[in-house]
């Protein structure tokens, strides 16, 4: 498992009529192929734009980011990017709504539609495959639009809070889903997250950023004894998590002195 | 979203006497409403109808149900009112489809570049609040007292605040579907085509059901002015030469006329709904 994404002390800030806000200062980190990293920090600390930097949609003020060690505008490597809600598109039909990507690519081909039927199948969506999306449950939205952006075949997936607009129990149930469906997929993620026991739970290493502008604070390592298949849920209750929780408590607090 | 269609229709196989009464109560109230609608109809064209025959209003001038009536039967049987019908619903058309394609067309271009909408939005705003009938004097010496002239002076009634609501509703588009197409790959054009224009169906449909009124309103205007055939010619030719007969007819068509083209509009709407 090689290095497949290098942020290289990239820095970014906004620019309005009020001023200048730095949103990120300095930020440097690694990502190797397959591996799940959770970003954490205090709102406002610049998660998202992190990511819209990396998925290419505004370029760095300063610093680059590679991927396989090639600039990431010139690597061809394709982002796979989860927003905040599913944004599934009302005047679609859920199948419809899941070829949006291949639509807008022009890569949508009587083939695609294999692995598309293969999709709805494993992911329990098959039967709802001509309803709108205001049918579908919450859960079923987000595995909708986590499909959606997995039929693009992407090497990195980006996922910026996807949980966030879920109830408590949806939320859970759906990041243990939506966690299985990247593992199975084999997907390279990084998942922005407020909520601590979700990143403690998902991710094989956790970035903890520091308040606005977002420097890079700590990476902590997640090691949870799971006896069989780790899944979100029952690393809610290794002894391990605790500890990391208030190791990360501790972190994000001592960012506010 | 299924089983709660099942609950909704099991509890309606038991339905409880309190919902029974609820039901009867409301039906007998739109009953009531649709009654009272007819009767004031029918007050109104019986005391025109009195009023004239008594001589207490001078049916010469107010002219009455009866001679409006006997009036369309007239002009109905050498076909000549249809004539002036038909002319008056193909400008009302032919207008309204001009103020479709140039509103969003115009529409599209200012969402599309934002300078050229912060350029043009100074004389959108003063020709949207500019009375357009002032116009229609100007439109007549440029374009000569024609067809020309009424479509120009009706289009240029709606056009202006179709492009204003139109753009306004095209800038609202959540940011978020914006960046959704973004993340998946697309440029503006599939911004445009797959969120901007399918999200606004509705409000577009909205805006012609506006519209195609405002099409009539600016053909009779130009009627008035530059015809020699049509509703609005009939109108005014008809209180230029007392005959207040057509005048009258000629509005109650309009009122039958302007209600049809809502209500064809009103159900493609709820159609896409």
């Amino acid at each position: 498992m090689g290095e497949l994404l290098n942020i290289d002390n990239i820095s970014y800030s906004y620019h309005t009529l009020e001023g200048e806000t730095e949103a990120l200062s300095k930020v440097s980190f690694q990502v190797n192929e397959g591996e799940f990293i959770a970003v954490v920090g205090p709102s406002g600390c610049g998660k998202s734009t992190l990511l819209s930097l990396i998925s290419g949609l505004i370029k760095p003020s300063d610093g680059n980011i590679y991927i396989n060690g090639q600039i990431s505008s010139n690597s061809g490597k394709n982002i796979g990017y989860m927003l905040q809600k599913d944004h599934l598109l009302d005047w679609r039909t859920t199948l419809k709504n899941i070829t949006l990507g291949l639509e807008i690519q022009h890569r949508l081909t009587e083939n695609s539609y294999l692995m598309i039927n293969e999709m709805l199948n494993t992911y329990g969506l098959i039967t709802f495959m001509n309803s709108k999306p205001t049918e579908l449950s919450g859960g079923m939205r987000q595995r909708a639009a986590l499909i959606r952006t997995l039929l693009l075949e992407p090497d990195i997936l980006l996922l910026d809070e996807p949980f966030s607009a879920l109830d408590y129990q949806t939320r859970i149930e759906v990041s243990d889903d939506i966690w299985r469906i990247i593992r199975r997929e084999k997907k390279t993620a990084l998942l922005i997250t407020h909520d601590l026991g979700e990143a403690i739970s998902m991710a094989d290493r956790i970035i903890v950023l520091s308040e606005r502008p977002g420097t890079v604070k700590s990476i902590v390592d997640v090691n949870l004894t799971i006896e069989g298949e780790k899944t979100p849920l029952k690393a809610r209750n290794t002894p391990e998590f605790k500890d990391y929780f208030n190791l990360l408590w501790e972190e994000l607090n001592n960012h506010e002195k | 979203m299924k089983n709660n269609k099942q609950i909704v229709q099991n509890t309606e196989v038991k339905v409880s006497k309190a919902q029974l009464e609820f039901i009867r109560a409301h039906k007998n109230r739109m009953k009531k409403i649709t009654i009272y609608q007819i009767i004031i109809l029918i007050v109104f064209i019986g005391m025109w109808e009195v009023l004239a025959d008594l001589k207490l209003i001078n049916s010469f001038v107010f002219s009455s149900p009866s001679r409006i009536v006997k009036c369309f039967i007239d002009m109905a049987s050498d076909g000549i009112i249809f004539y002036h019908i038909g002319v008056t619903l193909l400008e009302t058309f032919f207008s309204f489809f001009l103020v479709i394609v140039v509103g969003l067309l115009t529409a599209i271009l200012l969402w599309w570049n934002d300078s050229i909408s912060k350029v043009l939005e100074p004389y959108l705003v003063v020709l949207n609040s500019l009375p357009k009938s002032a116009l229609a004097p100007v439109f007549i010496v440029w374009l000569g007292n024609n067809m020309k002239t009424i479509i120009v002076a009706a289009v240029s009634v709606a056009v202006f605040a179709t492009i204003i609501n139109l753009y306004t509703d095209f800038k609202e588009v959540e940011e978020d579907k914006i960046k959704l197409i973004r993340t998946l790959g697309g440029n503006k054009k599939d911004i445009l085509f797959k969120v901007v224009i399918p999200s606004n169906i509705p409000s577009i449909l909205s805006i012609m059901k506006v519209d195609i009124g405002l099409s009539l309103v600016g053909v009779i205007i130009g009627e008035f002015l530059a015809a020699r055939a049509g509703l609005g010619y009939l109108i005014i030719y008809g209180s230029q030469v007392f005959k207040l007969d057509w005048v009258m007819m000629s509005i109650v068509i309009l009122c039958i006329m302007a209600t049809a083209l809502y209500q064809i509009l009103a159900s493609i709407e709820k159609r896409f709904k």
